[in-house]
């Protein structure tokens, strides 16, 4: 039997029907055509679909779909305004902090959740939160230094803005 | 060529590519969709060595949405042999017996049929409804049990190819043997101040790509076939499928999709045929996707080997002689890169004696893939591992060791040729200068280096580069970028013309579209590829000068093209009134290329047939925890010739990507295996590899010297970095320790029974 869901998706509420069993990634990626959270292993241990819901932190592929019900759920396609990327998809574009990229949108909602919480992480606070996403291109050094980058970068201009 | 300043090569754009990336707009293998589509599920044999009795499919094909089913009778046996410059020839007959098993399943996870339903649901129902009868045999899951007298035979026909050892007769399980041998090995030992030997293990370690294998095929009644998939060469795809299923390459269009990650694994095609026959008996578009449990039991992964070595050396430090015995486990078929191992593990020491011998094994595990730099990292463990045990024995540092025996321009490789300008002995002395060399170590810390080789690859690539009406450019190439490889050809082009590299738009097109190039390996693009694009360029160049010959109705010969900002053409003569021409910039011809004699379209296609040898150097410091046997890389250093870097940004991201997979193998990566050659960690929980919090921050030191063969002096730089850290680790295990850790991975068990503290288990 399918399951009717009403959820906010990147600040749009969204309605759609899944079966009990199907992940929340199966239906962003095959139902709702958001294929920017990725399919790296669907055991929870790549990160590749990190989404937030309710600003938590989640894999995508451990949620139910029916679990969405009256959440909000950020996608990476929803981190960006329509006027300007997130600083950290600009600091990641900067440093040259992905390869082949696959990985990108996990660690940038992953790091958003990290910024989120904790405005000015020391770089072994970065290296811990991030570590349930997996890089295998490029030995996380430009990335932990992109988020590192990102993270002054935010603070500065918000005490430029006080 | 060192005179030459660069106004593009050497920057850090940001990659074209880059914004679809962070955004998640990039379409990778699995992000793709066709009207009508089906999911299509591969059935795996669950024994490791089994002959296939019957395969009964009726209650599969009865399950409500079944569209099509399919088993080894599907997929022809072929003999054809695909033949790929110097990177050797493709057994198209293994290749397609991997894809699908048709009279023994060789390992866990070998496919054995395959369904396609209109939903996943009901595709993986009717997997299950496959009913399969195997007859199952002892499998074959070391090099001891396959080389063994009483041996279970994988393939009776197999015959040992190269040179057999001596009374090999009847079938075998060593696929194949080489030998490489230079002057009097039994006389320098003999005559040698110090001799080290020790025999090595590794284990069969995966690429590990975050993106798991994907495809999405077509086959039109027209016997049009539309392939979308993820791999690192369209073409080398298209020709894959083309032999395999007997169809000419005119008839398969292959969109290489934006590709997550390869290292070699994304060469070889496991789903794309059998897509294709599932698409072509069903008359609907099929989509397939592996898991990654399936990617680690059915693609990838590279050898496990067992290495004999022994080294001799003078007091002063002078190695005068090599001998080892290189055993490389094939996997199901034959294939293994023991020979490149064995042309690898003696290139970074001019040594006058050496004998090395390398076999090929097969044995019932997956099918090897090319791994970044493939045989080279576990050879180069054990030379760089009992070079480590002279510099130790005569007590000399460890990198005036290597300096005294590195190899130099003029040198004869071990394989053969004479290398050129090369830079290992900058590389050595780069490491030496480095702070890290000297920098103290805390009590529980060990510091080990290790220096590492690899070939790297030329063959053929083509570029289309186009200027448009308004002086901007597109340039189109045929291989799939996996690390900036669009931006850097984007900086060759604004290089060559003189305009801004954001004014340059790259693409990767499809196997219609692009000119014939090979696949996206043996670091070969930047540079291969790179010198299409640049002649592609220079082209272009070409023929604003004929376009301004045009306009000022002169000799074309009068005319020179000026390389500037933008670039431009000149007159070498005045006008007949005496007058100086203004010059042309590009932006001016470009505007009227329709009246001087429409489109400008410049084309380059290479065939390069050498490359720059690549050597790197990388320091490691460990930190060994004794009570639980954990190890973490405190600090590391990559240092290495990169001939010229493009966009430095990649070209370190490079080498600390290779290091961090190298870390990966020394420490915690290997297959884990039962009694029955089930694979018992092929998931990412289990199967390590390491995450952010495992390691530091991985300091880069590029050293350029220039390759003659490229105008910029580009070498090949993706496959070195993961050759020298698995002994650049166990030498700093070894200096943390004083135990000398000769099989791989140093996890925290094995670390323990080798200090001791527990019992060998």
């Amino acid at each position: 039997m399918r399951i009717q869901v009403e959820t906010t998706l990147n600040g749009e509420p969204t309605t759609f029907l899944c079966e009990a069993h199907h992940s929340l990634l199966d239906v962003l990626r095959n139902g709702l055509g958001l294929t920017g959270t990725k399919e790296g292993c669907s055991t929870g241990d790549c990160g590749a679909c990190s989404v937030l819901m309710d600003g938590r932190l989640v894999p995508a592929c451990l949620v139910l779909a029916p679990e969405a019900q009256d959440r909000t759920v950020i996608t990476i396609e929803g981190i960006a305004t329509s006027e300007a990327l997130h600083p950290l998809q600009q600091k990641f574009l900067e440093h040259a902090a992905l390869q082949c990229g696959v990985c990108t949108p996990g660690f940038i909602v992953a790091a958003k959740a990290l910024l989120d919480a904790n405005p000015n992480p020391s770089e072994t606070e970065t290296r811990y939160w991030l570590a349930g996403n997996l890089c295998r291109c490029t030995g996380y050094d430009k990335i932990v230094r992109a988020v590192l980058d990102a993270a002054a970068e935010m603070s500065s201009g918000k005490a430029a803005a006080r | 060529m060192s005179a030459r300043t660069y106004r593009y090569i050497g920057t850090r754009p940001i990659r074209h590519d880059g914004l679809d990336k962070v955004t998640g707009r990039a379409n990778y293998g699995a992000d793709f969709t066709l009207p009508g589509l089906l999911q299509g599920v591969v059935v795996r044999s669950p024994h490791a060595h089994a002959r296939i009795v019957s395969i009964e499919t009726q209650a599969a094909e009865a399950v409500p949405g079944v569209k099509a089913v399919i088993t080894g009778k599907d997929i022809p046996e072929t003999s054809a042999r695909l033949a790929l410059g110097a990177e050797g020839a493709f057994d198209l007959h293994d290749i397609g017996d991997n894809l699908m098993a048709h009279g023994k399943a060789l390992y866990e996870g070998h496919a054995v049929a395959a369904v396609a339903a209109t939903s996943i649901d009901a595709a993986r129902e009717a997997a299950k409804l496959v009913r399969v009868v195997y007859e199952p045999l002892e499998p074959v899951m070391s090099i001891e049990r396959a080389i063994a007298p009483d041996a279970p035979i994988l393939h009776a026909d197999m015959v040992t190819k190269g040179r057999p050892l001596p009374g090999t007769t009847g079938p075998t399980n060593i696929a194949g043997r080489m030998e490489l041998k230079r002057g009097d090995v039994d006389q320098a030992f003999a005559g040698a101040d110090v001799v080290v030997e020790r025999e090595f293990r590794t284990s069969t370690v995966h690429q590990g790509y975050i993106e798991p294998h994907a495809c999405v095929a077509r086959s039109g009644e027209d016997g049009q076939i539309l392939v979308w998939c993820s791999t690192q060469g369209g073409f080398i795809a298209r020709d894959f499928c083309a032999l395999i299923l007997g169809i000419d390459a005119a008839r398969i269009k292959v969109i290489p999709s934006e590709i997550g990650g390869g290292f070699g694994g994304k060469i070889p095609v496991y789903l794309e045929p059998v897509a294709i026959v599932l698409s072509h008996k069903a008359g609907r578009p099929v989509k397939m996707v592996m898991s990654r449990s399936e990617v680690f039991r059915a693609s990838g992964p590279t050898s496990g080997t067992r290495i004999r070595m022994k080294l001799g050396a003078k007091r002063d430090g002078t190695i005068v002689a090599a001998q080892a015995s290189l055993w490389y486990e094939a996997g199901a078929y034959r294939g293994s890169p023991s020979g490149a191992g064995a042309m690898c593990c003696l290139a970074s020491y001019a040594i006058p004696n050496f004998f090395v011998e390398a076999h090929d094994v097969v044995v019932n595990k997956p099918k090897v893939a090319a791994y970044r730099a493939p045989g080279s990292p576990m050879a180069t463990f054990a030379t760089e591992s009992l070079v480590d045990e002279v510099a130790r024995a005569i007590g000399m540092d460890p990198i005036e060791l290597r300096l005294k025996n590195a190899v130099a321009e003029g040198d004869h490789a071990p394989y053969g040729p004479v290398y050129g300008p090369i830079g290992l002995k900058q590389v050595l002395e780069a490491a030496r200068a480095h702070p890290h060399w000297s920098a103290p170590l805390g009590p529980s810390q060990g510091r080990g280096v290790a220096c590492g080789f690899w070939f790297n690859a030329g063959l053929s690539s083509s570029a289309t580069v186009t200027l448009n009406g308004d002086g901007s450019a597109g340039v189109v190439t045929g291989n799939p970028d996996i690390g900036g490889t669009r931006v850097a050809q984007a900086m060759m082009v604004a290089e060559e013309l003189g305009i801004p590299v954001e004014r340059v738009r790259p693409s990767v097109a499809d196997t219609d579209t692009a000119g014939y190039t090979d696949l996206t390996g043996g670091s070969r693009v930047c540079y291969a590829t790179g010198m299409a694009v640049i002649r592609a360029a220079q082209d272009i160049a070409e023929q604003l000068r004929s376009r301004a010959a045009t306009i000022w109705n002169v000799d074309r010969d009068r005319v020179a093209w000026e390389p500037g900002r933008p670039g431009r053409v000149i007159a070498l003569d005045e006008s007949p009134d005496g007058s100086v021409r203004p010059p042309l910039t590009i932006v001016e011809l470009a505007s009227k290329m329709a009246q001087t004699g429409g489109p400008i379209v410049g084309r380059a296609a290479v065939n390069a047939p050498m490359a720059g040898p690549g050597f790197a150097a990388h320091i490691c410091d460990l930190d060994v925890d004794k009570e639980t046997g954990r190890s973490t890389v405190a600090r590391y250093t990559a240092i290495q010739d990169v001939g010229k870097a493009v966009h430095p940004s990649f070209v370190e991201g490079q080498m600390q990507g290779g290091a961090a997979q190298g870390i990966g193998w020394a420490l915690n990566e290997e297959y884990i295996y039962d009694a029955d050659g089930v694979m018992e960690n092929a998931g990412f929980l289990d199967y390590r590899m390491p995450v952010a919090s495992d390691l530091p921050m991985i300091d880069t030191v590029l050293v350029e010297v220039a390759n003659p063969l490229h105008p910029y002096g580009v070498r090949g730089v993706g496959e070195v970095p993961i050759v020298p850290p698995l002994a650049a680790v166990a030498n700093a295990m070894r200096d943390a320790t004083g135990v000398r850790f000769t099989e791989l991975p140093l996890s925290p068990s094995r670390v323990l029974e080798g200090l001791g503290t527990i019992a060998k288990g």
